[in-house]
């Protein structure tokens, strides 16, 4: 909503607030003030000239060597405009003035010919192209006579203002009129409000004599009012009012159609003027349109209604869609004489439905859309029938014809000061509140403990108590409610144990050397299937992307964690190791039926070097076991290392020699490993390794309470073995035998040689083990270790054909 | 013979004095101490003494040795201090070179403005509440005072997914499911932080996808008071104790009345500048006193409960706090700028 500062002051009196002091009280009471547009910053020396002589320049076709006076003297001015002609009145802006974005204008020479100063069109006064009057749009401006010579035309063009952009919020309809933001100053200011004037005079015969309404579904039209003024004579509006609807943002076209625009500005009621002579009948028949029904609006556009929508009709076809646009046939033009003017109540919902089908939103559909005061349609109507008979020459037919199915009773809140204290947390005596509602117009009277609040139609946000207490807030001050801490039972606050474990999780990798990233859950159909943890039926697809890169949500986060590796990548950033914990969506194999399954996931994506330490010449390039080392840390720090299992994967995606499923307690639960080729090809990155797990399993399992083991006061044995195996054979699985057979008194067991090459066979390597023995109870005996020992031994060679090395 | 003891002890301290090596040092040794040296020569001779010289040559022939044996000791230290000294200095390392870098990673700016937010609400005895980010048009809409046809939907278009389903568009619907749980028993003091959705074109300052944080503190006798008493402590606790707020009147469907929290510029300390628009003021919080139609709606009795909630945008905390003026930075994942959170 665009506020004209002067305008505003029409109803209110404001004098003594600056534009800037009128934005903050608005601001702070809860309309804000978005912006203030100035309207002629940085214009001056711009005055009214008339055009004494105009001919053709000597030299060029399409300019005009004109003499323009200018008050003081009269110079020659060189114009190209096609409009410019002898005997009009001109913006000038001589020589030394500034035009907006900072344009200064000197005395020159074009083609040889004088020129001492630019006649103006309104687009170099700083006016947007769409706001310029038609017959202006390719030209300059022209004065209307009365307009002095010599005098200021920024003044005459009341550019002398500032417009306040409001950002209304849904619940203040009230203030889409100027005549609304008044009422809302007055009541900040606790000040009157002056409505404009509305007498008018009153030709001999009676409206009713012409025409007759009938509404046939009053629920979406619960007022419907129809004024004929007759004698109308189109032409311009008068300048002021054309300089109040281009500060509105609203075009001029003619004195009809502006009087209805600037009676919807001034009191948010839209109105509608037909040509009455074209209207095609004497019966206005409001009415639901005819499935299919078609109607052309005034754009020319041909329109197909549903039942849905609500038109104004002659008895036979459409002449209006109710509250959005008029027809085409029935439109106000040059030759009119007789105006219907339609000032009516539409429900806001079917102007909504109409509006959106369509494809129209307009100064009126918005209003309708969000409600307009049903109190003010007569008055609003009375005042355009004024400015009708004031600008346009016009005799305002006696009476209204109108069908009334307005509630005849305001409704009704009740409150009372105890109520309104304790929510608030205020002590406000009866009397402070009764004067807020005196201010804010809302007649209220006291029953014993109550307040009863009549609400005006102006107000339809008003609704309940609560409702009250705003406006008692607002007005009161917002700065003035005290502070206070709720007195209520004290609670323990804290993080359930699964938000502590993820918070750990995070905490445990950055530390492992991974940054965290956030990547879009909204993908492209090529990146929603891939890298899947497990079978997923169906993908979860938004009804209407914006675009086919945010249509399908994720179902896993590896695809945009390799687009990270991308990104970075292609800005020389090749060594990327970053982890994402988030939620992956799964859908059902047809449409939706149920909210999709939300899995919590962790992955990380790994890629260039590991670890460098430049100046000592030490580099490790990111490998398998880097990132295995990293998960298998994790896994500890959750407490879940004895449960999990590492084996081959056949994910395609992975590459079949470095990659594992990851296991707990032989469910799957995710995957590592370095990415196919191919898919590194298709992404365009480097070897990169990859994890994927899924952080639910991870939560859902309670690992065992950490309890500590007694340090051994006994010594341990230690023995290590060379063993041979063929190279087929997995680490792992040696381990697990070395484990399986070692009994109780094999303390433990690690990997420390992993040989092949020289001095054994093809096909066979070499893996070195060191095994501890130990019994914490007492001294082991060589005797009892060599038992065990061998044990282990036979075992290996029974069961992974190991023999030890020579 | 004494004499002779004298020259001799004066000529090994000489010696002793110009030993420079632990070896030399031991020569010394040898030569004048050991069983062949001068010293014993001397002693060896005693027999032809008087019994009166003999006890002096004796004891003159022992403070020599004796003398000679300190100074060898205290020679022997100082060259093996001198030793070590030599070693310590040819291992010597420059310590202005780089040291060995500790591979960490860094903690999303989002993540630690979300764990911050929580951390301090949890000290309030607030409850961290997660929900679904694909929601159904009655929790994430009509729970919340938002029916089918009300013009605030406008406010934020949506994805959806079925007609009845939707990605969540605000965290607010966690709030209505949380209610829903309690049975009608307050109190409920819930954060919800989370991800929403908006149908917004990715700019400077919007963002598709973007992460809120709602709160609802719903008990008997909750006072709009109460509200502007934790939001300040809240604001103070991340902004510290020197910012102070300003509420301003405003709209929310499922609040009234409803609020936009204004905390001080801690920039320019409410002078105006140019992070606060000249304003003194910069715009943190939406809030409000939940509404009667919410609270019932979620099985609440509005006679006997109040409540109010407020909600705030991660981004926007990140923002201000670091100073980022770009919201797509969030997103992009460029490893030159997540490296700038590791003391987040
Ligand atoms: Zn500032």
């Amino acid at each position: 909503m665009l506020v004209s500062y002067q305008w505003l002051k029409d109803y209110v009196d404001i004098k003594d607030l600056s534009v800037e002091e009128t934005a903050e009280r608005l601001t702070r009471g809860g309309v804000e003030v978005d912006m203030l547009h100035p309207r002629s910053e940085g214009i001056n020396n711009v005055v009214v000239g008339y055009v004494e002589s105009c001919e053709r320049h000597p030299d060029a076709d399409k300019l005009n060597v004109c003499q323009v006076n200018t008050g003081e003297q009269t110079a020659p001015i060189v114009c190209g405009a096609p409009n410019v002609k002898a005997g009009q009145k001109v913006a000038v802006a001589k020589p030394g003035a500034v035009l907006p974005g900072g344009m200064k204008i000197e005395k020159t020479e074009l083609r040889g010919q004088t020129s001492e100063g630019m006649i103006c069109s309104l687009q170099e006064l700083g006016i947007e192209q769409k706001l310029v009057a038609k017959e202006f749009m390719d030209g300059i401006y022209v004065f209307s006579d009365e307009a002095a010579i010599g005098s200021d035309a920024v003044a005459e063009l009341s550019l002398r203002d500032t417009v306040l952009e409001l950002d209304l919020t849904p619940n203040r309809p009230d203030c889409l009129s100027i005549l609304g933001v008044a009422y809302e100053m007055a009541a900040l200011l606790d000040r009157g409000v002056q409505h404009p004037s509305v007498t008018h005079g009153q030709a001999g015969e009676s409206v009713k004599d012409y025409i007759a309404v009938q509404v046939e579904t009053p629920n979406d039209n619960p007022y419907y009012g129809a004024k004929v003024i007759r004698n109308i004579s189109v032409g311009p509006s008068p300048q002021w009012m054309q300089n109040r609807l281009t500060a509105a943002g609203i075009r001029p076209i003619n004195n009809v159609v502006d009087i209805t625009n600037y009676v919807l500005m001034e009191y948010g009621q839209p109105l509608h003027a037909f040509d009455l002579d074209k209207f095609g009948s004497s019966d206005i028949v409001v009415r639901r349109a005819n499935a299919d029904e078609q109607m052309k609006t005034l754009d020319e556009e041909v329109r197909t209604l549903t039942n849905e929508h609500l038109v104004i009709t002659n008895g036979e076809e459409p002449v209006a869609l109710a509250g959005v646009m008029g027809g085409s046939f029935s439109e106000v033009q040059d030759d009119t004489t007789t105006v219907l003017l339609e000032a009516a109540y539409f429900q806001p919902t079917r102007v909504r439905k109409a509006s959106k089908d369509i494809g129209i939103r307009s100064e009126s559909s918005i209003r309708f859309e969000k409600g307009i005061d049903s109190g003010r349609i007569e008055e609003a109507a009375e005042r355009a029938a004024k400015l009708l008979e004031q600008y346009a020459g016009g005799d305002v037919l006696e009476g209204t014809v109108e069908v009334d199915h307005r509630p005849t009773e305001n409704p009704m809140i009740t409150t009372s000061s105890a109520q309104l204290n304790k929510l608030l947390g205020m002590d406000l005596k009866e009397d402070d509140i009764l004067s807020i509602f005196r201010r804010l117009r809302l007649e209220a009277r006291v029953d014993k403990n109550h307040i009863i609040v009549d609400v005006p139609t102006r107000r339809p946000d008003l609704e309940m108590e609560v409702d009250l207490a705003e406006e008692v807030a607002r007005l009161y001050g917002y700065d003035n409610i005290p502070t206070t801490l709720p007195a209520g039972t004290t609670t323990p606050g804290s993080l359930s144990p699964a938000q502590q474990k993820r918070r750990k999780i995070r905490r445990y990798l950055e530390g492992s050397g991974l940054h965290e990233a956030i990547t879009y859950t909204l993908t492209s159909s090529n990146r929603s299937n891939r890298f899947q943890l497990q079978d997923v039926p169906g993908t979860v697809d938004v009804s209407m992307p914006m675009s086919e890169d945010r249509s399908k949500m994720r179902t896993s986060l590896l695809p945009h964690l390799l687009d990270t590796v991308q990104y970075n990548r292609n800005r020389q950033l090749n060594d990327v190791a970053v982890f994402e914990l988030g939620s992956i969506f799964i859908g059902e194999k047809e449409s939706l039926s149920k909210q999709p399954h939300e899995k919590q996931v962790l992955a990380g994506a790994i890629a260039g070097m590991w670890d460098v330490q430049l100046w000592q010449g030490e580099k490790k390039k990111t490998d398998f076991f880097i990132v295995k080392g990293i998960l298998e840390g994790l896994f500890e720090e959750i407490g879940l290392a004895d449960h999990i299992q590492f084996h081959r994967s056949n994910h395609t995606e992975l590459h079949p020699g470095r990659s594992a499923d990851v296991y707990l307690d032989g469910q799957t639960i995710g995957f590592i490993g370095q990415t196919h080729p191919m898919v590194e090809k298709e992404w365009g990155i480097k070897e990169t390794y990859v994890f994927q797990l899924d952080v639910d399993a991870l939560l859902a399992f309670t690992a065992n309470a950490l309890f500590y083991e007694t340090i051994p006061r006994y010594p341990s044995i230690t023995r290590d073995i060379a063993l041979v195996v063929g190279e087929e054979v997995a680490a792992g699985d040696v381990q697990q035998v070395i484990i399986n057979a070692g009994g109780d008194l094999l303390h433990r067991v690690s990997l420390f040689d992993v040989y092949q090459g020289e001095n054994l066979s093809d096909g066979q390597k070499s893996l070195a083990f060191s095994l501890v023995y130990l019994d914490p109870e007492r001294t082991l005996t060589d005797e009892e270790v060599s038992k065990a020992h061998d044990n282990v031994l036979t075992q290996l060679q029974e069961q992974v054909n190991a023999s030890l090395r020579q | 013979m004494i004499e002779r003891l004298k020259e001799l002890g004066d000529e090994a301290l000489q010696e002793i004095k110009e030993a420079n090596t632990v070896k030399a040092l031991e020569d010394v040794r040898v030569k004048y101490l050991g069983k062949k040296g001068p010293i014993t020569e001397v002693l060896r001779g005693m027999g032809k003494l008087s019994a009166e010289e003999r006890p002096k040559v004796g004891q003159k022939a022992n403070d020599v040795r004796e003398h000679i044996q300190e100074k060898l000791d205290e020679k022997s230290a100082e060259l093996e201090k001198k030793a070590l000294e030599e070693k310590l200095q040819a291992e010597s390392v420059d310590v202005t070179l780089p040291g060995k870098e500790i591979k960490r990673g860094a903690r999303h700016p989002l993540t630690a403005v979300v764990e911050e937010i929580e951390d301090i609400f949890i000290g309030l005895g607030f409850q961290v509440t997660e929900g679904p980010e694909v929601e159904t048009d009655y929790y994430n809409f009509e729970a919340l005072n938002l029916p089918q046809e009300h013009p605030a939907r406008d406010m934020q278009d949506s994805f959806y997914v079925t007609t009845d389903m939707l990605l969540r568009t605000q965290t607010s619907p966690v709030q209505a499911r949380t209610m829903e749980k309690h049975e009608g028993k307050g109190p409920v003091k819930i954060v919800c932080p989370g991800k929403v959705y908006r149908r917004d074109d990715d700019d400077a300052t919007h963002s598709h996808q973007f992460l809120q944080i709602e709160g609802l503190y719903v008990d008997h006798n909750i006072r709009m008071s109460d509200l502007k008493g934790i939001l300040e402590a809240f604001v103070q606790k991340y902004f510290g104790v020197d910012r102070s707020i300003r509420l301003r009147p405003s709209f929310f469907p499922f609040t009234e009345p409803s609020v936009e929290v204004d905390v001080s510029c801690g920039i320019c300390k409410g002078e105006g500048c140019r992070i606060c628009k000249h304003t003194g003021w910069i715009e943190v919080l939406g809030a409000g006193m939940v509404h009667p139609h919410v609270l019932e709606m979620s099985g609440f009795d509005p006679e006997e409960y109040s409540g109010f909630a407020f909600g705030m945008g991660v981004e926007r905390f990140a923002m201000l706090k670091y100073g980022i003026d770009d919201i797509r930075h969030f997103y992009t994942n460029d490893i030159r700028f997540l490296d700038q959170f590791k003391r987040a």
